[in-house]
């Protein structure tokens, strides 16, 4: 590769110095901007762990307890804050552990930097120890991966990785690079990455297309917006709720479109997909003009595509020609940046209401209240309820706090019922649902924005597949408050079990430690509630700590998750218990 | 629905890396698209290679298929055409029996009228190479199969487009950018 050639640069009057390639590594994410990574040593990458040492006044290294928990911090670190997360490891396990965090920012578009530490050059290839093709096998989940072998190709690999991390849609991108490469001496300068000639990150705007969209929308009779996490990406909050407030359309996000719009927003009509809400599903396949922004038409959202908001005139704004047309046909795809975009079409779009539309909307939130939401929030059974530790939480952060969730039960239950007054707050597995993820994303996120209130809601199943990370939180002192929901269960994948497998429960029950005990272990306090009187106080506690904190909520075993799209079926079709 | 099955050729204009193979091919063995055939080489433009990618779909599959190899960092523009639309050839090499050559004497017809080479002949064989369309390739397989064929084999198409593909153009355009 001839990067030289290949990349555009600026042309910024660099000198040069003599360093080694590990060297040049951190040099390189400083220049980046870089304050924090966060990894795990091993041979393959100890030079690189040496210059961390001598430059860890300018560099935060946060040593992990599992590589994969590396992964996941950078990417809290990256939802929360917008900027790339990085992440180290060394070669073989090392990086193979990386994987699944790795194919979760593929999937969600979270920008990361990946280096990993690859045996020496003259061993590639032989089977040596620890060697893997971590780039064979990173292949299919990142945007972009690459080998290095010469420290001469660091300044220029690095400088390209961050660029393609964060340029565009985002994503994951890993740099191997070579022992030898990392012991080289080189002339070392750096200049950043501003332009590939065989990419083009943002799509230009066509404002013919615009001005059709503009047309379509302001004749529709029953227009409904779904934006996704297009807007996050593109720091477009302010121009959506400029479209929103001047069309009077109602709008609805998908899971990691959340926050973007504060849940309290009048025509914020709640979340689609298999257990969002009930207005804004049914109503999808009602609406005359659908106004997708900045979201995938997943299959969770979705449900069955031959049934999909078929009535609908579909508008796709988006960043990613290849999600253009690939679930769903569009009428007008408005290709380009969704901060661009909405706000070309702002000024061509009539200002209006749609009151009658609106109190659809609003009926069907009635019926769902009644016959969900009511009996979530303030349960009037014995056993505590996901639910309504989520509305002692949203009474006392006042929606000001990051929900960072895990997968199952518990996340949509956090998703559905968290208010969000600020945007980048619903940091959450999507695409991959990866359990494990929230505990150390919630690490990374609180790192990156110490200012905030950081809140991790973890099933306890998943807490167990990453609960080694509060080992990392004790050593960090990062004062993250972990809130697991025990149900004993599997939870999510025991109401499928109950739904459509004739409550055959094949292991997802779990005996499980004390989870307390295993807190205090790590000297972190920790409290548990079994009972509703003990919930508000408990939640006070945690919420004035200014330490980490761990709070134990033993929740209903057998509670469902509704409403709910089974898998396969129509929006319509949404389910209410 | 049901939408037809039709020969597209893929043409896509990349930089020269040797990941870029492994990516292209994973997106057809995701959607499991079989490769009918694969060949990569220099282009027109200096320091940019081509692959020319022969597979089965439906045009719903090609317009998604090179939207998802057009992703890809490295890869420059991806171009889908129906047969019409590009002028292609495949070639081929037959080793057989130089001894045949006199034993049979029909041999020097085929070839003659196959418009094929004779690149090379020795004592114990000679070696027949002819390029055009697979039928043209087929029935001339078929005529040697008769006599006896040591080795046979035959490359993945190689095609040119009827219309531009602008690559210069746009590369020129984001060096000026
Ligand atoms: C790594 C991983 N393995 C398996 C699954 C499948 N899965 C989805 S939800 C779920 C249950 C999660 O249980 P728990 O963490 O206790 O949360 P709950 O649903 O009970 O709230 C499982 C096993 C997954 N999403 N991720
Ligand atoms: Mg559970």
């Amino acid at each position: 590769m001839n990067t030289e050639t290949e990349n555009k640069t600026k042309e910024v009057a660099q000198k040069t110095e003599r360093i080694t390639g590990s060297e040049a590594i951190i040099r390189c994410l400083i220049e980046e901007g870089v304050d924090i990574l966060y990894g795990y040593p091993g041979g393959a990458i100890m030079p690189v762990y040496d210059e961390l040492y001598k430059f860890r006044d300018s560099i935060h290294h946060v040593l992990t307890r599992h590589e994969q928990g590396a992964t996941h911090a950078a990417q809290g670190y990256a939802r929360i804050s917008g900027r790339v997360g990085v992440a180290m490891a060394t070669s073989g396990p090392g990086a193979t552990n990386l994987i699944t965090g790795i194919a979760d920012a593929q999937i969600d578009s979270t920008p990361l930097v990946c280096i990993t530490g690859q045996v020496s050059s003259h061993l590639l290839g032989s089977d040596a120890f620890q060697e893997t093709d971590i780039v064979g096998i990173s292949t299919p989940v990142t945007k972009w991966n690459h080998q290095v072998t010469k420290a001469s190709e660091i300044p220029d690999v690095i400088a390209k990785a961050f660029y393609i991390a964060k340029s565009g849609r985002p994503g994951p991108v890993l740099i191997d690079i070579t022992k030898d490469a990392q012991f080289e001496e080189f002339d070392f300068s750096y200049k950043k990455c501003t332009g590939i000639r065989s990419y083009s990150p943002i799509p230009k705007i066509n404002i013919n297309t615009i001005e059709t969209a503009a047309s379509l929308i302001n004749q529709a009779k029953k227009p409904m917006i779904i934006w996704g996490q297009g807007v996050i990406l593109g720091k477009a909050e302010a121009e959506l709720k400029a479209v929103i407030e001047k069309t009077g359309i109602p709008a609805a996000w998908t899971i990691l479109g959340a926050s973007a719009l504060p849940t309290s927003h009048r025509l914020n009509i709640g979340m689609v997909g298999m257990h969002g809400n009930y207005a804004p599903n049914r109503l999808t396949n009602e609406c005359d003009v659908l106004i997708a922004i900045g979201m995938r038409f997943d299959d969770r959202v979705t449900g069955n595509l031959a049934t999909y908001a078929k009535q609908a005139k579909v508008i796709h704004f988006e960043i990613d020609p290849a999600e253009v047309d690939k679930n769903v046909k569009s009428d007008i795809a408005v290709l380009g940046d969704s901060k661009e975009s909405l706000a070309a079409i702002l000024p061509l779009l009539n200002a209006k209401s749609h009151p009658e539309w609106l109190q659809e909307f609003k009926d069907l939130y009635d019926i769902e209240f009644e016959k969900v939401i009511k009996n979530d929030l303030h349960p009037t059974k014995e056993g505590l309820t996901m639910g309504e530790v989520l509305n002692e939480i949203n009474l006392q952060t006042k929606g000001n706090a990051a929900i960072v969730s895990d997968v199952g039960q518990h996340q949509m239950i956090a998703c559905r019922y968290a208010d969000f007054n600020i945007s980048k707050s619903n940091i959450t597995s999507g695409g991959l649902g990866t359990m494990g993820f929230a505990l150390p994303a919630a690490i990374g996120a609180k790192m990156a924005a110490p200012d905030r209130e950081v809140i991790a809601i973890i099933g306890d199943g998943g807490f167990q597949m990453t609960i080694q990370e509060l080992g990392t939180i004790f050593q960090q002192k990062t004062p993250v408050k972990i809130v697991v929901l025990n149900n004993g269960f599997l939870g999510m994948v025991r109401q499928w079990q109950q739904l459509f497998f004739d409550k055959r429960y094949a292991s997802t029950e779990m005996t499980n430690p004390d989870f307390v005990t295993i807190a205090k272990g790590y000297y972190l306090e920790a409290k548990r509630v079994k009972k509703r009187e003990e919930l508000a106080e408990a939640v006070k506690e945690m919420i004035a700590s200014k330490e980490p904190y761990f709070l134990e909520v033993c929740v209903e075993k057998e509670d469902n998750v509704f409403p709910m799209i089974p898998s396969g079926a129509s929006v319509s079709d949404i389910r209410l218990s | 629905m049901n939408e037809e099955i039709k020969t597209f050729t893929i043409s896509v204009y990349t930089e020269n890396n040797i990941g870029l193979l492994n990516r292209i091919s994973a997106i057809f063995q995701r959607r499991h698209i079989n490769i009918e055939s694969l060949t990569t080489s220099q282009s027109e433009i200096e320091g940019v290679n081509r692959f020319v990618i022969v597979v089965n779909i439906t045009e719903t599959q090609a317009r998604k298929v090179v939207k998802q190899i057009e992703k890809q960092v490295e890869a420059i523009r991806a171009y889908y055409h129906t047969d019409d639309q590009t002028i292609y050839t495949e070639s081929c090499m037959f080793k057989i029996k130089s001894a045949l050559l006199f034993e049979e004497p029909q041999i020097q017809n085929i070839i003659k009228d196959s418009n094929s080479q004779i690149v090379t002949v020795n004592k114990e064989f000679f070696v027949l190479e002819k390029s055009g369309r697979r039928h043209e390739i087929e029935s001339l397989r078929r005529d040697l199969n008769v006599f006896g064929i040591m080795q046979f084999v035959r490359s993945g198409r190689i095609a040119v487009t009827k219309d531009e593909m602008k690559i210069t153009e746009m590369l020129l355009a984001f060096n000026n950018q």
